[in-house]
């Protein structure tokens, strides 16, 4: 965000060694330079760490009832209490992470395929192509996902590959316009020319120069999509309109707590998942801001 | 400008009607026999055989796929949105009764968002790089990230049960009604929707106006001697306004989502809470009803924002 323009050759301070002038490592540099991008990056590796060996580090089974001990508040044994049904909040939080981490790196993942597909598409075929998949990227946009969420789920039934698909679908525009405007701006280029005049197809093209060329805005869009997406499933969990229990997710922990008496008397049970998601979901976008200074210093 | 927005009108027609096309499809994908969407459940009940029949045949129910998509859309567009499974009321009247409430809130919301957004915006634009630009970077990521549900919780913990400033639930204390009630009751919903939205405006705000502040026209109201204060507000600000007012109304739909979250929180008597509730009765055609008008909605606002962009700016009527 500081920056001076950092592409500039005139920066005689820590490129004095061989091979410190690689993109990667000034881009590096200019992650570092960001002020919460690398403590996003520690905090985010804990929570990772925490779905992968969730059992192991909380021995608790996430499911177990134990109704002799249910609302109990943070001790020893169970580190954030007990839900209404005795089952061990610490556990279950981890283990929701696996969901909520896996559903957003899905649906982030499905978002910049077809960004990338579709975007590609628009700026290598131009004409009609573009106008009509730009258009459909303006009503994608526009649309709230969570209408949709609301309707399909209402009518089809709430389940995971319906989550991760309707979360998806309504983020691909982002990134679709970013993979155009790469396209469009690649399409001058003498190379891709004599590609083409070498006989290479329209997927070549794509596969070979243009993702290629697009990928770190394309990084840059899938963390801000990764984010928006685990933002949303616990939203969506939260309405009831996703995971279901007895799974565990961050936003279904938050369900319970939408009696006053849960709200005043058991914080734990509704803080500590609040405050995952909303730390998860701001360390996303921290790195997303970090990742972005460090690939194009102009957008800063 | 005619031709543009007449462009622009046929693209938005052509939209409604494929997105008319997916709803009838989860009609006919929704469980049950269609003809209980449309129909009240007592006559339903209490009907022969040859009454349903017949009602069956009026509908078009009877008619090929095609034709019953017709019978459908036409009167959905008279306001017949069939009948709720639940209760045998007509859905247009049910979200007519909840479409107030949720209006109010949106715009309560959406103005306290714009009352935020514009002067940090401006302000960050003009301090760019400072601590202020950092400040408000910080507090606009932190109002997309952090979801609306909690901060609702977090509003409720704070402002309800441990200070008791405010209501927290419902639209309207029948014990003790008025205005100055209606106001207490909307506080905590309507604040908790405008910080949640803020951030959305305040990075476009600040875009555009850092994008005006460097324009030549800013140079010379500077070199007129025009103060400060005049060229931001009255020359940067105007222009900066326009990709603003799209934005606002594009973003109509994510306020929207938002209500809907919110409704839930501090069950407030709107559209969402009417949709999300419908959605764990399985009560379809309300469902339906809910999806189409907010299509129409959302369509109507990208419209508005279409209009707008050409009566603010007259280079795109040149287009």
């Amino acid at each position: 965000m500081t920056d001076i323009p950092a592409g500039l050759p005139a920066e005689p301070t820590a490129s004095s060694t061989v091979g410190a002038r690689t993109p990667w490592r000034t881009g590096l540099r200019r992650f570092r330079r960001h002020p919460l991008a690398p403590a996003s990056v520690v905090f985010l590796l804990l929570v990772i760490v925490g779905a992968v060996f969730a059992g192991v580090i909380s021995g608790h089974d996430p499911n177990a009832i134990d109704l002799v001990h249910a609302r109990a508040a943070p001790s020893g044994a169970h580190w954030l209490g007990t839900d209404p049904t005795g089952r061990d909040v610490f556990s279950r939080l981890l283990h929701a992470a696996r969901v909520s981490l896996g559903v957003g790196l899905s649906a982030a993942a499905l978002a910049v395929v077809l960004g990338a597909v579709l975007g590609s598409l628009a700026g290598l075929l131009g004409r009609w192509v573009d106008t009509a998949v730009m258009r459909l990227a303006d009503i994608f946009m526009s649309f709230p996902s969570l209408v949709v969420i609301v309707v399909v789920a209402g009518v089809l039934g709430p389940s995971v590959p319906t989550l991760v698909i309707a979360i998806g679908a309504f983020q691909w525009p982002t990134c679709g316009r970013i993979v155009r405007g790469v396209t469009l701006s690649l399409r001058e280029h003498e190379y891709l020319l004599a590609a083409r005049a070498a006989g290479a197809g329209q997927g070549w093209l794509m596969a070979r120069h243009v993702i290629p060329a697009a990928l770190p805005p394309i990084c840059v869009a899938a963390t801000f999509a990764t984010a928006q997406a685990v933002g949303m499933e616990a939203t969506f969990s939260f309405l009831g309109l996703g995971i279901q229990p007895p799974t565990a997710s961050w936003g279904n922990m938050l369900t319970d707590a939408q009696s006053l008496t849960v709200i005043a008397s058991q914080p734990w049970l509704w803080l500590s998942p609040g405050i995952a998601v909303a730390l998860t979901v701001l360390a996303v976008n921290f790195i997303g801001d970090g990742l972005r200074d460090a690939v194009d210093p102009r957008q800063a | 400008m005619g031709a543009y927005l007449v462009r622009r009108l046929a693209t938005n027609v052509l939209v409604f009607f494929l997105i008319t096309v997916a709803i009838f499809w989860l009609v006919h994908k929704a469980p049950g026999d269609p003809i209980a969407m449309r129909i009240p459940a007592d006559q339903l009940n209490s009907g022969s055989a040859e009454y349903i029949a017949e009602q069956r045949h009026a509908l078009g129910l009877d008619r090929p796929v095609f034709v019953q998509y017709w019978f459908w859309l036409t009167s959905a567009l008279q306001g017949d949105l069939g009948y709720s499974l639940l209760n045998g009321r007509p859905v247009t009247e049910l979200l007519g009764e909840r479409i107030g409430p949720t209006v109010e809130l949106m715009l309560i919301g959406l103005v306290i968002s714009l009352l935020v957004a514009f002067p940090l915006g401006i302000l960050a634009a003009r301090r760019r790089n400072s601590v202020w630009d950092y400040g408000t970077a910080v507090v606009s990521l932190g109002s997309v990230s952090i979801p609306v549900f909690f901060i609702g919780l977090l509003a409720i913990y704070v402002c309800t049960l441990r200070f008791q400033w405010l209501p927290s639930a419902g639209i309207v204390d029948p014990a003790n009604p008025g205005l100055l009630d209606s106001i207490r009751h909307l506080v905590l919903p309507a604040v908790v929707l405008g910080i949640a939205n803020t951030g959305t405006y305040l990075r476009y705000i600040r875009g555009s106006m850092i994008t005006e502040l460097g324009a030549d026209y800013v140079r010379t109201a500077e070199a007129k001697g025009a103060s400060p204060r005049r060229v931001v507000y009255r020359h940067a600000l105007r222009n900066s306004l326009i990709p603003v007012l799209t934005v606002i109304a594009s973003n109509m739909g994510q306020l929207l989502a938002g209500a809907v979250v919110i409704e839930q929180v501090f069950a407030w008597p709107g559209m969402g809470q009417l949709a999300v509730s419908s959605v764990r009765q399985q009560d379809y055609s309300v469902i339906i009803g809910f999806a189409l008008l907010v299509a129409i909605l959302v369509l109507l606002f990208n419209l508005l924002a279409d209009v707008l962009y050409t009566v603010v700016d007259p280079r795109v009527r040149l287009r």
